[in-house]
């Protein structure tokens, strides 16, 4: 069982790029018209998936292994990023007993 | 339609739907489970592109290592549907144009650009485990490298930062 | 054609096989139990109390099915099925017999890693979706306990696939034939057993239960047949614990040639699910900070220890 699928998919290429600009466009407009912080922060989650998957297919139509290397680092990066994303947003609700990101204008003064 | 077309387009159609629902779902949990699902269905599309070692990777991260973090820290915080801060609907409105219209200029641009070619896969054996590793401990030693220097850098950064000062 | 049919057949035949051991396992799991602790066990319903496993079904099956008022609905229904389907899907890989596998992934080392890690979902959502602070404070415990064990069970099996050179768990059971990885990787035996206990929460480590502390944990609002998902995932997470410590550590399939293969398989996995019981019988439950530091502290270094020393050895081995 070396490859699941044949080597033709016969979907084009415009599609994979059609389906991430609308998964990505979706997480912006999460990040714009949310004010929970976690949230957000699942928003930016689903954009960095769906750079993912347009890496992944880009590599595929070129056969170029490096696109894939990269979303393997991108996934590395995220897992970083969110341990750290996550400790913040706890000691934010530890401080302001809310993790909505509207009353994070403190830093203002 | 072959099978393999029709799963892409079953499965970006419920990514979409899914995607859709993390966004708009009132309770955060419902969130994060809509977000595992549409975790799943990208893993269904590394896998027609026969990105097997990244779609199983996907899996363990995402759906295996960070939601779970994301579904711990909503139930220690106890946030649920009364607690939720909604912004006014000016505010909403407005993000939904700005994002709908960065769709529309993106879709635009790819409109007029040549119709593309299908999607072949060059090399079959590409997406696999041997194959990955090759080029990750090759090509791109040094990177691996700083990436677990990052790892150990947001391992002491998150846990200065959830500790709970002593004073 | 009857490729397809022989295929098909493969996969009903392991799934009836499976849900009837897991039944099977409420039996063995009492009797020995009550063996080990000096007592009698199930001995009225049949011969030797065989007739239990029928009476236990039966009472889950009739049981009334109540959704808390104040749960979660949809979530309080995903939640159990996502356990038995997760465990389900990992018994795909196993290759019970030369002939006897549903897929030889090149990457099924990785697919049970990630299946057992969205077991922890299970826990995480029952305990959540219940709105009872026993179930969450279970669910919160489970959702530690079990992220922290994923790390050191996937570490300590690398050492397998250095020394075999393959995810794919068909050649890693090939490539015992001259001797069990259980000789060459001891410490990743030992670290991956211990880490399989804790992510099928069985005692000594079924803290999210715990039910003298937390009622039961994360599973106290189920009842009926939502609960006995939870109870045959527990068994059947015991059975895969055990078929994938025998394919990775004790040479699978392999034995000498008087028995057939599948049932060397099926006696060495007899004997790891009889030790998960003994287990049970024999060791107090630790505390859940102790669990921790225990896994952090000691577990962690050793496993990375582990995988040092391997490495080296298998670089020095094969030096030009």
């Amino acid at each position: 069982m070396e490859n699941i699928t044949n080597a033709i998919t016969l979907v084009p290429l415009n599609h994979y790029i059609l389906l991430s600009s609308i998964i990505f466009f979706i997480g912006i407009i999460g990040v714009l018209t949310r004010r929970n912080a976690i949230i957000v922060f699942m928003s930016i989650e689903l954009m960095l998936n769906a750079v993912n998957l347009l890496l992944t297919a880009f590599s595929a139509y070129r056969g170029d292994a490096a696109g894939q290397v990269f979303v393997f680092f991108i996934m590395a990066v995220a897992a970083a990023e969110v341990a750290v994303g996550l400790a913040i947003i706890v000691m934010i609700y530890r401080n302001n007993n809310s993790i909505d990101i509207d009353l994070l204008n403190k830093l203002k003064n | 339609m072959t099978i393999t077309q029709s799963l892409f387009y079953f499965l970006a159609f419920v990514a979409i739907f899914s995607s859709l629902l993390v966004v708009t779902a009132k309770n955060p949990i419902h969130s994060v489970l809509y977000l595992i699902l549409t975790f799943f269905t990208l893993t269904g599309e590394y896998i027609l592109l026969n990105a097997q070692f990244i779609g199983i990777v996907n899996i363990i991260v995402y759906a295996g290592a960070i939601m779970v973090l994301f579904l711990f820290v909503i139930m220690l915080l106890n946030l649920n549907v009364e607690s939720e801060p909604q912004k006014t609907n000016l505010m909403k409105f407005i993000g939904i144009i700005t994002g709908g219209i960065g769709l529309v200029v993106l879709t635009a641009a790819l409109k007029s650009t040549d119709p593309s070619n299908t999607v072949v896969i060059q090399e079959v054996d590409m997406g696999l485990v041997k194959n990955l590793g090759q080029v990750l401990f090759k090509e791109f030693l040094l990177p691996f490298e700083i990436v677990s220097i990052l790892f150990l850098s947001a391992m002491v950064g998150a846990v200065l930062l959830a500790r709970k000062e002593t004073k | 054609m009857s490729e397809t049919l022989n295929y098909w057949l493969v996969i009903v035949g392991i799934l009836f096989v499976l849900l009837n051991i897991a039944a099977f396992l409420i039996w063995v799991e009492r009797r020995m139990l009550a063996l080990w602790q000096d007592r009698l066990g199930p001995n009225r319903a049949g011969p030797f109390g065989l007739l239990i496993i029928l009476a236990d079904t039966l009472k889950l099956f009739f049981k009334e099915d109540w959704i808390p008022p104040f749960a979660d609905r949809h979530v309080f229904v995903i939640a159990p099925a996502v356990i038995v389907i997760s465990v389900l899907l990992s018994f795909a890989i196993i290759p019970f017999a030369p002939a006897i596998q549903i897929v030889d992934l090149n990457i099924g080392l990785l697919f049970f890693l990630g299946m057992s890690s969205l077991g922890v979902y299970s826990i995480v959502l029952g305990g959540w979706a219940s709105n009872n602070k026993y179930s969450l404070l279970g669910a919160l415990r489970g959702a530690s306990q079990m992220i922290s064990y994923e790390v050191f069970m996937g570490l300590s099996l690398m050492g397998v696939v250095m020394l075999s050179g393959s995810f794919s768990l068909r050649t890693i059971v090939e490539a015992q034939k001259d001797y069990w990885f259980v000789l060459l990787q001891p410490v990743g035996f030992v670290i991956f057993f211990i880490a399989g206990i804790a992510e099928t929460h069985r005692l000594p480590f079924d803290i999210p239960e715990a039910e003298s502390e937390l009622v039961a944990g994360f599973h106290s609002e189920y009842s009926g047949m939502k609960f006995g998902m939870f109870f045959i995932g527990e068994y059947l997470g015991i059975t895969l614990i055990s078929s994938i410590t025998v394919a990775l550590f004790f040479g699978g399939w392999l034995g000498p040639a008087f028995l057939p293969p599948l049932a060397w398989f099926a006696i060495k996995t007899a004997g790891f699910i009889l030790f998960f019981i003994l287990l049970r019988a024999s060791l107090p439950r630790p505390r859940y900070d102790q669990l921790m530091e225990y896994g952090w502290k000691i577990l962690l270094p050793l496993t990375l220890l582990n995988l040092l020393v391997t490495g080296g050895i298998i670089l020095f081995l094969n030096q030009p």
